[in-house]
């Protein structure tokens, strides 16, 4: 079968020296870094992108996509042991996963969400390779109109699985739309929005922006109210999970896994919505007797199966149509354009091995993080307790000499700090960074196509909704306005967020 | 903490009942006012041939109207106060940034990390001098300076140039 024949060829790929090693590194720096309470995936992964520039195409993506699912594994580690989830996404798990720490069953919890992560991560890898070709095929015939249209559905979803006010999520998209407009326009030559600054010539760097907004507006919040936070468990022994809890929690990883699958193709939701729905569902249909809240085995597994499927399969509509679903695929787009390679449907068709060995090197990195985490947990348990005020000047740091590296100019640096600034102050007035991080990416990409629609329909813009396919997201994403918009839907929003406050 | 008192009484005066809708609003009419009034002077073009300021134009215009209907929806439908902003914690963190580019290429990097490093460490309330912060603080440095600058090859120079060169 074909199939076969591609994910050998991914195995060559992944499984060269080099590629493993950069694996591992990315698991690893990934894993460490996330460990650390307040730092995400996005600001980990921003502040580590400079350090893969220089690498082959095919090792970048690789150890960018360890870092990734690493980031996320570590944040639950973090969620478990101290109550302080490094990310959105594990904010569940800190509730009956803290519970357990608390109960002396630390390490089982690890090795639940160690295992589960592990299961979602399989089956979601081998989802990404059935499910990537055919829809590769279908996005080939795309034109202008499509692709502009895919984009309308793509931020209007990210809209409705947003957290927070509709309202704000619109005007943070159209803020970043806007922002992504500066530089110089490819058609006319214009400038726009430059002020006369060459630095600003080709545009603010996504990095810059990410690093300002989800790195340093994060500190500054944490900064707000510095609570200490105590390690409650020093040693963590008896990890292997008994006969009884592998039954208990077969069930939930495997719905967790399908829930996490599915919403992790969808924009805007990727792993935090997975987990939330996942621990909802769980507590809906479990017996009375489980005790949820309380260290309940389930309430880690489904969530962690949840967060690492929807993870894994937010990288579907990544690598097939060009088209970031969450702000960390929005970086691994920024990453794929630094290393010259034009994200979209051909990038299968033209350079396989890449294509492929990255989806196999996503199964590998989730091995690794299997292996190589419950050993390790010793060492993540030293990197929580490193208090914060010594940890966040070095974050600073890292991401300063980060965005120096960029292009070698201080004007970065000084982006980076206004949009620190302009980060915190959206977290103060509730308003979401990540939808202005997609609309930031796909800004000039929504113009050009447009520009082309247009061109090719002499103007008219009925060509939007007289192209079957684009019509077809177009109702889509107003179907998906409507929806939000109806009082039903907007209450189980609510609901499915509840668990966070 | 005057921002938190005087978010607070705009909310208790009952004019804005919603202070974080009437910023936001303020923020995206502001934003979107100066790039539509920007966009003006690049073409327009037509619908067929979209000049440099077709899309602009339009996005600004849609940022203005999101930030009337959030500042009209801030004094009708009520909602939390702003909240405390941590002042001297960004204004200090920022200026650790600042400090860093400023420095990196006139002082060099060894000195741009400590002024970084320093400045953005007051911004704590745990902030204090201990012998092992500063031995930490002596390892990181030296840490930068192999991995990014001998190692990855990354053009900051250790010593900048204020002092010679």
């Amino acid at each position: 079968m074909d199939i076969i024949g591609n994910l050998w060829l991914g195995l060559q790929t992944a499984a060269s020296a080099t590629n493993l090693l950069y694996c591992l590194l990315g698991v690893f720096l990934g894993t460490a870094i996330g460990v650390l309470p307040g730092l995400g995936p996005v600001a980990t992964i921003a502040m580590l992108l400079p350090v893969t520039f220089g690498l082959p195409p095919i090792s970048a993506l690789i150890m960018l996509a360890g870092i990734y699912y690493g980031a996320q594994y570590g944040g639950s580690t973090t969620a478990i042991l101290v109550n302080l989830p490094g990310e959105s996404s594990s904010v569940v798990t800190a509730l009956d996963g803290y519970q357990m720490a608390r109960h002396g069953q630390a390490g089982k919890a690890l090795a639940t969400a160690a295992i589960g992560s592990f299961f979602a991560g399989t089956i979601c890898t081998l989802l990404i390779a059935l499910f990537s070709p055919p829809l590769a095929e279908v996005a080939l015939s795309f034109g202008p109109a499509e692709y502009f249209s895919l984009m309308v559905l793509g931020l209007v979803a990210s809209i409705v699985l947003a957290h927070g006010s509709l309202l704000h999520a619109l005007g943070m998209i159209m803020f970043g739309l806007i922002l992504g407009l500066v530089g110089t326009d490819v058609n006319s030559g214009v400038a726009r929005y430059s002020f006369g600054l060459p630095e600003l010539a080709d545009g603010i760097n996504f990095v810059v922006v990410a690093m300002g907004v989800f790195g340093l507006g994060e500190i500054i919040g944490n900064l707000e109210h510095e609570a200490s936070r105590t390690v409650m468990v020093k040693k963590v022994t008896g990890l292997m999970p008994s006969k009884e809890d592998v039954k208990r929690i077969v069930g939930p990883i495997l719905r967790g896994t399908g829930i996490g699958a599915v919403l992790g193709i969808l924009p805007g939701g990727g792993a935090m919505l997975a987990s939330f729905s996942a621990y909802a569902l769980e507590k809906k249909i479990a017996k009375p007797s489980v005790p949820f809240g309380k260290g309940a085995i389930e309430g880690v597994a489904s969530p962690e199966a949840a967060n690492n499927a929807g993870a894994q399969t937010s990288f579907i509509p990544m690598l097939t149509l060009g088209i970031p679903s969450n702000p960390v695929m929005a970086l691994m787009i920024g990453a794929m354009i630094i290393q010259g390679i034009q994200p979209g449907p051909s990038v299968m068709t033209e350079q396989p091995a890449l294509f492929w060995g990255l989806i196999v090197s996503m199964w590998i990195g989730n091995l690794m993080l299997l292996v190589l985490n419950l050993p390790l947990i010793g060492l993540w348990v030293k990197m929580i307790s490193v208090p914060y005020h010594l940890l966040y000047p070095a974050i600073i740091v890292f991401c300063a000499i980060g965005v120096f590296s960029l292009s070698n100019t201080e004007m970065d640096v000084y982006f980076m700090a206004g949009f620190g600034l302009l980060g915190y102050i959206f977290r103060k007035i509730d308003a979401e960074p990540a939808p202005m991080l997609l609309g930031f990416i796909l800004g000039p990409m929504m113009e050009e196509f447009l520009r082309r629609a247009l061109l090719l329909s002499k103007g008219s813009p009925l060509v939007l909704v007289t192209r079957p396919i684009s019509a077809t997201m177009l109702a889509l994403a107003l179907l998906a306005l409507i929806a939000v918009l109806s009082p039903a839907l907007q209450k189980r929003r609510e609901e499915a967020f509840a668990e966070e406050d | 903490m005057t921002s938190s008192a005087s978010a607070e009484s705009i909310h208790a005066t009952g004019i804005i009942r919603g202070p974080k809708d009437f910023w936001t609003g303020v923020i995206y009419v502001l934003f979107g006012g100066i790039a539509f009034w920007i966009a003006r002077d690049y073409g327009f073009g037509t619908a067929s041939r979209m000049g440099p300021g077709y899309f602009p134009t339009v996005l600004s215009a849609l940022l203005v109207l999101i930030g009337v209907i959030s500042l009209v929806r801030s004094f009708i439908v009520p909602a939390g106060p702003l909240g405390k902003f941590a002042v001297k914690a960004g204004f200090l963190v920022i200026l650790a940034t600042v400090l860093f580019g400023v420095l990196i290429n006139r002082a060099g990097l060894i000195i741009a990390l400590l002024a970084l490093v320093l400045v953005s460490a007051a911004a704590s309330e745990k902030f204090r001098f201990e012998w092992k912060a500063a031995a930490g603080l002596v390892v990181l440095i030296a840490f930068c300076a192999l991995v990014f600058v001998k190692g990855l090859g990354v053009p900051m120079p250790l010593i900048g140039t204020w002092f010679g060169e």
